[in-house]
């Protein structure tokens, strides 16, 4: 029952700067069992950072990160290249997970989809292929949590639609929590339970069909034209050349102090 | 004399000069080295650290400098000196101020600068700085080969315990540390392994030349080779041919050994790249 109640991730007012330069500031949201948490913003809105402070690999200047105890975490990174000097298939590099067995990585591989790859040089798949063979290797720990950068990215769109249903598949049939970074809501819409707007600040949460509607969403995504999102950035708070938030006309519903 | 008396002559001094005692100590203690050497290399390479051995190595010799000045020749020394030298990197790098690249060099060099200063300063022991930089693989004794071997047997048993830890960290540092490799104990075992193999292997190769022991044998066998694991013992295989070849090359035309060892392996490695690619077929 605690399963359900405690998250299992929360990040409580976290805070980080390098040498002056404001990344992130004052953020807080927790991953629950079973939800899909999806971070989004522009390029440089502090997203793969506040992932990273999320998995540990990057230390807050403010605030904390709690994981709940004794959870196995699966990470896709953003990207992962292999030099042309290591020799290794894609069987071989699923087979670094520690603790993973020749049963599991062939049981993934066909979940995934990419056993007709699986004796391939991992420099000779394509990128479609290789996201989907880090969303393997994510999967391998029997993870409690999921933690994705960018998962479709270098993906065709139907490659997208699938990998999106297959996130959503896992965290049904795992029960797993999901926090993933994306760059618009259009396919993740249908699974997402919570989307973050990030900005170096939190610039609004909330459902997806609340945050579709929200002036802050589009205001940071831009307009919608015939399905394709543009990512032109109209502000309508302005940062300075730090990147704080100055005085400006901000909308009335925007959340920040 | 008839041709036949003189290829049967030429026969007769080549089968002597083959059995003799300390070419086969020489050769043993060699292999022994390139064994060890071979799949350490492969991760230097993999890491894409192959300036990280030359630090090293420049460190052994500020080891030996300061083995000197206590009077003695014990490889403990050099192996500490090195370990202390890479501790410094590890730290540096984790301040994240400088790139790897200058942290190399600055250590590499002030290194190496210390060591000759000592050495020059021991009036009573100036001895010849060619025999650590390119070592003397003929004077080798048995007590150094059972050093050696002792060197060998830690650094395969090291690796292979450090070895899908140190692979996972290669191909990926924050994948590996979510996924709970302990990255930090992994490094400092690898460094230990890299000291261990270059202060045991001065007499072979010397400070100058263990690198390329390291280096050319790994990046010969990458053509062959389909698996990390496939590439590690290919390695120490076309470095023990180099050993053997450079030995025999030495021995007939009169040329220091460990030069000769390092062209025989970068022969093998042309030699390796000019066979058709596996890898991009």
């Amino acid at each position: 029952m605690t399963d359900d109640v405690l998250p299992l991730l929360d990040l409580e007012a976290i805070s980080l700067s390098f040498s002056g330069r404001v990344i992130l500031e004052n953020i807080s949201f927790s991953v629950r069992r079973g939800e899909i948490v999806t971070l989004i913003g522009p390029n440089g809105a502090g997203k793969s950072t506040i992932m990273k402070i999320a998995l540990g690999l990057i230390e807050p200047d403010l605030g904390h990160v709690r994981r709940a105890a004794g959870i196995s975490i699966g990470y896709m990174p953003q990207k992962v290249t292999i030099e042309d000097i290591l020799p290794l298939n894609v069987f071989d590099f699923l087979m670094l997970r520690i603790g993973t067995t020749a049963e599991k990585v062939n049981e993934v591989m066909e979940l995934v989809r990419i056993s007709h790859v699986s004796k391939t040089p991992v420099q000779r798949i394509s990128g479609g292929e290789m996201q989907r063979v880090l969303m393997g290797r994510a999967l391998l720990g029997d993870p409690d949590l999921i933690v994705l950068d960018e998962p479709v990215q270098g993906v065709d769109f139907n490659g997208q639609e699938e990998l999106y249903h297959l996130i959503d598949y896992i965290r049904h049939e795992k029960n797993c929590g999901v926090l993933m970074i994306s760059h618009d809501l259009h396919l993740v819409m249908a699974g997402t339970d919570k989307v973050i707007c990030l900005n170096r600040h939190i610039c609004c949460s909330g459902a997806p069909e609340n945050i579709k509607d929200h002036p802050e969403y589009h205001a940071l995504l831009g307009q919608k034209i015939e399905g394709i999102t543009l990512y032109t950035h109209h502000h309508d708070h302005h940062h300075d050349s730090h990147g704080y938030v100055v005085d400006g006309d901000h909308k009335k519903d925007c959340k920040h102090d | 004399m008839t041709a036949m008396d003189m290829s049967s002559t030429a026969i007769t001094r080549k089968t002597a000069s083959m059995i003799d005692d300390f070419i086969l100590k020489a050769m043993g203690a060699g292999i022994l080295v390139a064994i060890a050497a071979g799949p350490l290399g492969c991760f230097m390479i993999w890491r894409r650290m192959a300036y990280f051995g030359d630090t090293i190595s420049h460190s052994a010799l500020m080891g030996v400098g300061l083995g000197l000045a206590l009077g003695t020749a014990n490889p403990w020394v050099i192996v500490m000196t090195c370990v202390f030298i890479s501790a410094i990197l590890l730290l540096l790098e984790r301040g994240r101020k400088f790139s790897t690249d200058t942290l190399l060099g600055i250590l590499a060099h002030s290194a190496l600068s210390f060591g000759l200063i000592i050495i020059a300063l021991q009036e009573s022991l100036r001895q010849d700085m060619m025999f650590f930089l390119i070592g003397d693989i003929l004077t080798i004794t048995t007590d150094d080969t059972l050093g050696i071997a002792f060197m060998t047997i830690t650094a395969l048993a090291g690796l292979a315990y450090i070895w899908k830890s140190l692979l996972c960290i290669t191909v990926h540092e924050d994948l590996a540390q979510v996924e709970g490799v302990n990255i930090l104990r992994t490094k400092i075992i690898y460094m230990i392994l890299i000291a261990l193999l270059v202060a045991f292997s001065m007499k072979v190769i010397g400070a100058l030349l263990i690198t390329s022991l390291m280096i050319i044998p790994a990046a010969a066998a990458r053509n062959i080779s389909t698996s990390p694991f496939q590439m590690a013992i290919y390695s120490m295989l076309l470095g023990s041919i180099s050993v053997v070849m450079g030995i025999l090359m030495s021995a007939h035309l009169d040329i220091p050994a460990g030069p000769a060892v390092v062209l025989s392996a970068l022969i093998l490695f042309l030699v390796g790249w000019a066979l058709p690619n596996r890898i991009r077929v």
